[in-house]
């Protein structure tokens, strides 16, 4: 989508483009966690009790110093909690009696965090999910006094393009407006690094291995639209393409109106949402998904009736119409209330809709809560993890006995994909997850570091599943959208479309690249694309990366 | 020493946001608080850590001792409220 960039730069390295955009920058590497040295025999140990002292306090005051500079609230909060927790003074305490007793400063803080670590993991739940920020605090407490950069994302002290093996949620909510871009070496088009940059509208390109010779301060140029990273690149040549970024910021930014293509086939753009936060610049055309998760996390007993209803209205009061989808928790997201046992294979385990198996009284309250707050919004309800048609035909009998009619099933499972017809004869409207539907139909669990190519939605036996969908949705008279991070990927949304797919349901910031991507052809344009697409795969004749690759390949071009 | 017996109200219990308007509060006050649960160790009230550690969830009965009486009402009414309630507000200004 972008030109051409005026002068060809040195080397490029490739990967996977994931979030839209070009843009360029000096590198900044996430820091690795540091190793601990072997112990060192103490000679001097109040010297090391003033170490680790020293070195809690600078951890404390880089946490509160990002806590000051953070975007969000959620962010604020969390620097806030892990800034607490370097400043605490029980474990202070005992990392400054370890280190009186005569260990070195780093391995007393080692230890001392060691100890915490294990109380909290003891009492499980969530409170052993905060053994994951003392992991943080001990690598940049130990970072600190060894006098090695501190880990975690980098702050330069201005804007950069972000390098790292993989990102994690932790991570990624405390990304700040310095971030440019961001390139991973692992990581796939449905990581969470690739979910983020695209809700924030960051260029992004994942599963880049020869992003690891990258080193800080280096320029670059990532084009999050190709997947191609320029490395070696003069500073007027960064700036051309940061200025030009901006540029096509605005203008997509500026964009306005219904999705549709060149001659006015209607494609409706909707929102995906977690909460009525998501909908504070308003809600375009409606709201395409409406995950209810957030309710339910962190709970030891389920939310009321009352408590669900009042959450609901807040959404459908912002919207002409939304989409909700049932619980979708279980052993692969597990909520302390439903108190599920672990599984060994979560993803093809109690999830989902099965979760009603054990849980019935769950999704009644949960149905009885929709119905309740619907009030003018046009409300559709679908459940989650759908595999046959039995299980379409009871979850609509119960949506109905509670007063909802337009009831749909959400297609994830290859199973529900094959039997898009027969669902179709119990429900109203199909809504393709491609995200878990690609997961289930290579075989290749979604956060595989090393499978990226197989997760991409382009991926033609995934697009048959899709264009099955679609047939049936048109033959039975009845819409079949796309609510999968495939749904926001602006070069795809004209093969969706070309199938037969009647919406598209996105993060807000997905909107106007797929927009103009569809107001760009015409409807019969798009109908050839899908036609190309099902036969030979998307990627593999219109993106020169997915010409197949030897395997472990940087693919680094001179 | 001075004690005051509190169920705790909020939803998620002292955890997450709870816990640290409360440890920030205990902070603030700057007297020795500490705070157990039964006959368990007690924890100094200004500890995150320390009070993560007593796992306490909603309804937990927990006991907070210290020489200050006003400190100690002040960190009842707070173990007493909700605190998850004004979450939804603390998302909406999210991002």
């Amino acid at each position: 989508m972008s030109e051409p960039p005026p002068a060809e730069p040195p080397g490029s390295l490739l990967g996977i483009g994931v979030s839209p955009g070009h843009t360029a920058g000096p590198v900044a590497r996430m820091a690795a966690p540091p190793e601990l040295p072997a112990r060192r025999p103490v000679v001097d140990p109040p010297a090391e009790v003033k170490a680790v002292g020293a070195a809690l306090e600078a951890v404390a005051a880089e946490l509160e110093r990002r806590a000051g500079a953070a975007a969000s609230a959620e962010a604020v909060a969390i620097l806030e909690a892990q800034a607490m927790m370097a400043a605490d003074p029980m474990l202070r305490e005992e990392a400054e009696r370890l280190a009186s007793e005569g260990l070195d400063a780093a391995h007393a803080l080692d230890a001392a965090f060691a100890a915490h670590r294990e109380q909290l993991v003891a009492l499980g739940g969530y409170f052993g999910e905060r053994a994951a920020d003392l992991d943080d605090l001990r690598n940049r407490a130990v970072a600190a006094v060894l006098g090695l950069p501190m880990p975690g994302i980098p702050s330069p002290g201005h804007p950069f393009v972000l390098v790292a093996a993989d990102l994690s949620p932790a991570d990624t909510v405390t990304l700040g407006p310095e971030v440019l871009a961001i390139v991973t070496e692992q990581g796939g088009p449905t990581s969470h690094t690739a979910i983020l940059a695209r809700a924030r509208g960051v260029p992004a390109i994942v599963a880049c291995p020869g992003a690891a010779a990258l080193a800080d301060g280096d320029p670059v140029a990532v084009d999050g639209d190709t997947g191609r990273v320029d490395t070696g690149i003069r500073e007027a040549f960064a700036q051309e393409i940061r200025v030009r970024h901006g540029l096509e910021r605005a203008r997509l930014a500026a964009s306005r109106g219904p999705g549709r293509t060149a001659d006015g086939h209607p494609v409706p753009l909707l929102l995906n949402v977690g909460s009525a936060a998501d909908l504070r610049d308003g809600a375009g055309e409606g709201v395409g998904l409406f995950r209810t998760e957030f309710l339910f996390l962190d709970r030891r007993t389920p939310p009321s009736l009352d408590e669900q209803v009042a959450a609901y209205a807040a959404v459908f009061e912002r919207s002409p119409k939304v989409v909700v989808r049932t619980l979708d928790a279980g052993t692969d997201k597990p909520l302390p209330f439903l108190g599920l046992p672990p599984e060994p294979n979560p993803a093809l385990g109690l999830r989902g809709l099965r979760v009603d198996r054990v849980r019935p009284a769950v999704l009644d309250t949960q149905l009885a809560a929709i119905a309740q707050a619907a009030g003018d919004c046009e409300v559709w309800v679908m459940a989650p993890m759908v595999a046959t048609w039995q299980e379409a035909r009871d979850f609509a009998e119960r949506a109905r006995a509670h007063g909802l009619t337009r009831v749909g099933a959400m297609v994830e499972i290859p199973a529900a994909a094959l039997l898009a017809d027969l669902l179709l004869e119990y429900v109203d409207f199909l809504s393709v997850g491609t995200n878990d539907l690609g997961q289930y139909t290579f075989a290749a669990d979604r956060m595989h570091p090393g499978l990226a190519d197989l997760l991409d939605p382009g991926q033609p036996a995934l697009l048959r599943l899709v264009a099955d969908c679609a047939r049936a949705g048109r033959d039975a008279g009845k819409p079949v959208g796309v609510c999968g991070e495939a749904a926001g990927d602006p070069r795809l949304a004209p093969v969706l479309a070309g199938l037969g797919v009647t919406s598209l349901s996105m993060s807000a910031a997905s909107v106007p690249a797929v927009r103009e991507s569809l107001a760009g052809v015409t409807f019969e344009e798009c109908r050839v694309l899908a036609e190309q697409a099902l036969s030979a795969g998307f990627r593999e004749r219109h993106d020169r990366r997915w010409k197949p690759r030897p395997s472990g390949a940087n693919a680094v071009e001179a | 020493m001075p004690e005051r017996t509190v169920a705790v109200a909020s939803r998620s219990g002292l955890h997450a946001r709870p816990a640290k308007l409360f440890v920030q509060e205990a902070m603030r006050l700057g007297v020795p608080v500490k705070i157990r649960v039964g006959d368990r160790k007690q924890v100094p009230a200004n500890s995150m850590l320390g009070v993560l550690s007593l796992g306490a969830v909603q309804g937990t009965v927990v006991t907070l001792s210290g020489e200050d009486e006003a400190a100690l009402d002040a960190l009842v009414a707070l173990l007493a409220t909700d605190l998850d309630a004004d979450t939804e507000q603390g998302e909406a200004r999210d991002e």
